[in-house]
């Protein structure tokens, strides 16, 4: 098993050597850390040639402390012949949202980056219809990235001398 | 065909009025609220597990038909009592205000269980705290999530509050201010 891990990642690494910044194995599932301008071209080799077909998952993750990196957006595919698993990973500032859709790659996408656009704001460029999935269209926010409390605002009830808090 | 036995069948008590050989002579209201009290046609609008509880309130063992109201209304139009029982997303908001909007009066809001109460644990930016944000409420019931004995304890309280209510008191000003409250149209 470890030995077919280290295999995709290097041959990966041989075919794209300026998408991948840096790869790691992280328990059992292969990480590649990559460069946002060659990331739709790596997806569409890892789909057509590498065998993974199929978007388990897409997500954001923020970490406002991170200067210049405060956005992280994370992939998990599956490549159902082989059984074998691959994250990526690519970072992006708070000024510069944008992303590229992979909706062209995976249908699967289109629903997970409206989800992520909705909570994250992150802007996924040639998305056939990127609007607010979750929330309400009324709210004026992307209730995720951590500088919005939890929290709802307004709650009268809750009083310090009551709870503690 | 056996006869009715009289003492295992509760009879509602007649409300207070003057009888004689033939004639029993009462108030308008204590008739109506008596027929409205036992014939309530309760809409559940269950978001959760609230509304589980409710479905073991409604079925076999707790048998929510002994009480007079047996016929569940899932058109608001038919409906007398608004059930909601479970949490209620922001997002749901408007829909909720809707249905009520869509129910004739007289009508009744029973909120069932704390997240339709207060938000509950769901101190989130996606939930509605409390649906009294939205629409009036009668009664509420504790609980997360309430057993069925509350519930029906919740909905003998509506009952107490349709038999003893005025049949004025939805055309008064303070009832017209009560819904301008909420931003729901009064209806002529």
């Amino acid at each position: 098993m470890e030995q077919k891990y280290s295999t995709i990642i290097d041959s990966i690494k041989v075919k794209h050597p300026d998408a991948i910044i840096s790869a790691e194995q992280l328990y059992d599932i292969p990480c590649i850390h990559v460069n946002k301008e060659y990331m739709k071209a790596l997806v569409m080799d890892l789909k057509n040639n590498f065998g993974f077909n199929f978007l388990t998952d897409l997500t954001v993750i923020h970490y406002p402390d991170n200067k210049g990196n405060e956005l992280c957006g994370s992939y998990l595919f599956h490549n159902w012949v082989d059984n074998v698993r691959l994250r990526m990973k690519v970072f992006i500032s708070t000024e510069d949202n944008h992303l590229p859709s992979l909706v062209g790659a995976y249908k699967a996408a289109n629903w997970l980056e409206r989800e992520a656009f909705d909570n994250f704001g992150i802007k996924y460029d040639e998305h056939p219809d990127l609007r607010r999935i979750l929330n309400m269209d009324e709210m004026d926010y992307h209730p995720l990235l951590k500088q919005y409390a939890l929290e709802d605002e307004s709650r009268r009830d809750k009083d310090d001398t009551f709870f503690g808090r | 065909m056996g006869e009715i036995k009289k003492d295992m069948v509760e009879m509602k008590e007649a409300p207070e009025g003057y009888e004689g050989r033939g004639f029993f002579a009462t108030k308008l209201d204590s008739v109506i609220g008596m027929a409205r009290s036992n014939s309530l046609w309760p809409l559940p609008f269950a978001t959760s597990c609230c509304g589980i509880e409710f479905m073991a309130t409604a079925s076999t063992n707790y048998d929510l038909a002994r009480f007079g109201m047996e016929r569940m209304s899932f058109s608001p139009r038919q409906a007398d009592l608004l059930m909601v029982m479970g949490t209620i997303a922001k997002k749901m908001g408007p829909i909720l205000k809707q249905v009520y909007d869509q129910m004739a009066e007289p009508k009744w809001v029973i909120s069932v269980g704390a997240c339709a109460s207060s938000g509950g644990i769901f101190d989130t930016y996606s939930v509605l705290q409390g649906i009294d944000n939205v629409i009036p409420v009668d009664v509420y019931v504790p609980g997360c999530p309430p057993r069925p004995e509350q519930i029906l304890e919740g909905v003998m309280k509506i009952q107490e509050l349709a038999k003893s209510e005025s049949l004025r008191r939805r055309n008064s000003d303070e009832y017209k201010r009560m819904l301008e409250g909420y931003n729901i149209e009064v209806s002529k």
